[in-house]
């Protein structure tokens, strides 16, 4: 039975990987992994995300690091901008020499 | 020269292609999947590597024969790999241990041959070696893990240390073929290249708080082709059978 034993104490740290693409501006997430450190995260996240040339820049986090919202504060925290719409720079003439915005 | 270079190609490609036969062993069955990966990607590495060596040895040869031929359809005694590179996989850490010992000889020839005046070999090492300035990193950092470890994985690589390192002399090993190539300028002395390996061994080693063994002996054989181990055999049978029982085949 030890075999199967899948306690938390024998699990390596689980780490979020953001990968910054060749031609992207900002670090996306791509996935996570197991590893026993921030260095081997790195490593594995080369190994299992950037094989087929997807990448130049490889950010880790661990998971447990991540503060995320709750998604039963999902009414309070999203839904009182829905009906503002005086929030979106929608009712402004954009001058044809900006171009796109 | 040409003969010895041909021997030269070969013992790089057979290095290369056996290595990677036994990595790709490990796939499906490495303890975790981001391992299984790795191991995976390293062996696509190796074999890539071996297209190009053997592919520059047929031609060489200039007898017909293809990179494909001679990967497929040489027999044990024509093979001119270390014999450390044809030993079973053992566990993970023996493994990755003979993994340490052969990247770590690999950047060390491979940073040389990158200024071969044959522009064909520069051109290989150069496309091999940043490959293999990553393996030997990550196959570093795992033998300093897992020997800087538990008390069990220190144990483990301890074993896995005593078992290989007399075998990894054969490497340096130099011969006339060497010295010839050497005179060209084609390709650094086997032995030339000890002491840079030493030295990151010892780093290395020393960090996963695993001791050298103190002996000078080393096993030979493999890359004469004269008295290669009795394991090489089994390897080139699951290797080699589809070519052998449906000669031809392509898919």
């Amino acid at each position: 039975m030890s075999d199967h034993d899948t306690s938390p104490r024998t699990e390596w740290p689980l780490w979020e990987i953001f990968i910054r693409g060749q031609h992207g501006m900002s670090h996306r997430h791509v996935g996570s992994l197991h590893a026993p450190d921030a260095e081997m995260a790195i490593k594995n996240a080369r190994d299992v995300y950037t094989r087929r040339n997807e990448g130049v820049s490889i950010w880790v986090v661990e998971a447990k690091k991540i503060t995320a919202s709750s998604p039963s504060d999902k009414g309070p925290m999203y839904e009182p901008s829905q009906s503002k719409v005086y929030r979106h720079p929608t009712f402004f003439d954009i001058p044809d020499d900006v171009g796109a915005m | 020269m040409g003969d010895h270079l041909f021997e030269f190609l070969l013992r790089q490609g057979d290095n290369t292609l056996i290595l990677s036969h036994r990595i790709s062993e490990w796939c499906g069955h490495a303890p975790i999947i981001e391992e299984d990966i790795a191991l995976a990607n390293i062996a696509l590495d190796l074999l890539g590597q071996t297209q190009m060596w053997l592919g520059l040895a047929a031609e060489v040869e200039g007898a017909g024969r293809s990179a494909d031929d001679l990967a497929m359809l040489r027999d044990a005694w024509d093979f001119r790999n270390a014999i450390l590179v044809e030993r079973p996989n053992g566990d993970f850490g023996q493994t990755m241990m003979r993994q340490f010992l052969f990247d770590a000889y690999h950047v060390e020839l491979l940073n040389r041959l990158v200024n071969s005046t044959d522009e064909r070999i520069a051109a290989i090492a150069a496309k091999s070696l940043k490959e293999v300035d990553y393996h030997v990193e990550r196959s570093a950092s795992t033998v300093i893990a897992l020997g800087d470890g538990s008390e069990e994985s220190h144990s483990r690589m301890q074993a896995a240390l005593d078992d290989q390192w007399t075998f990894a002399g054969e490497l340096f090993e130099t011969d006339a073929g060497d010295h010839a190539l050497n005179d060209a300028g084609i390709a650094p002395l086997p032995s030339e290249l000890r002491a840079g390996f030493n030295t990151r061994a010892i780093a290395v080693l020393g960090d996963a708080t695993l001791n050298i063994p103190e002996t000078t002996f080393a096993h030979s054989g493999g890359r004469s082709g004269k008295r290669h181990s009795e394991h090489l055999g089994h390897l080139l049978t699951q290797m080699q059978w589809l070519q052998r029982a449906y000669p031809g085949a392509t898919w």
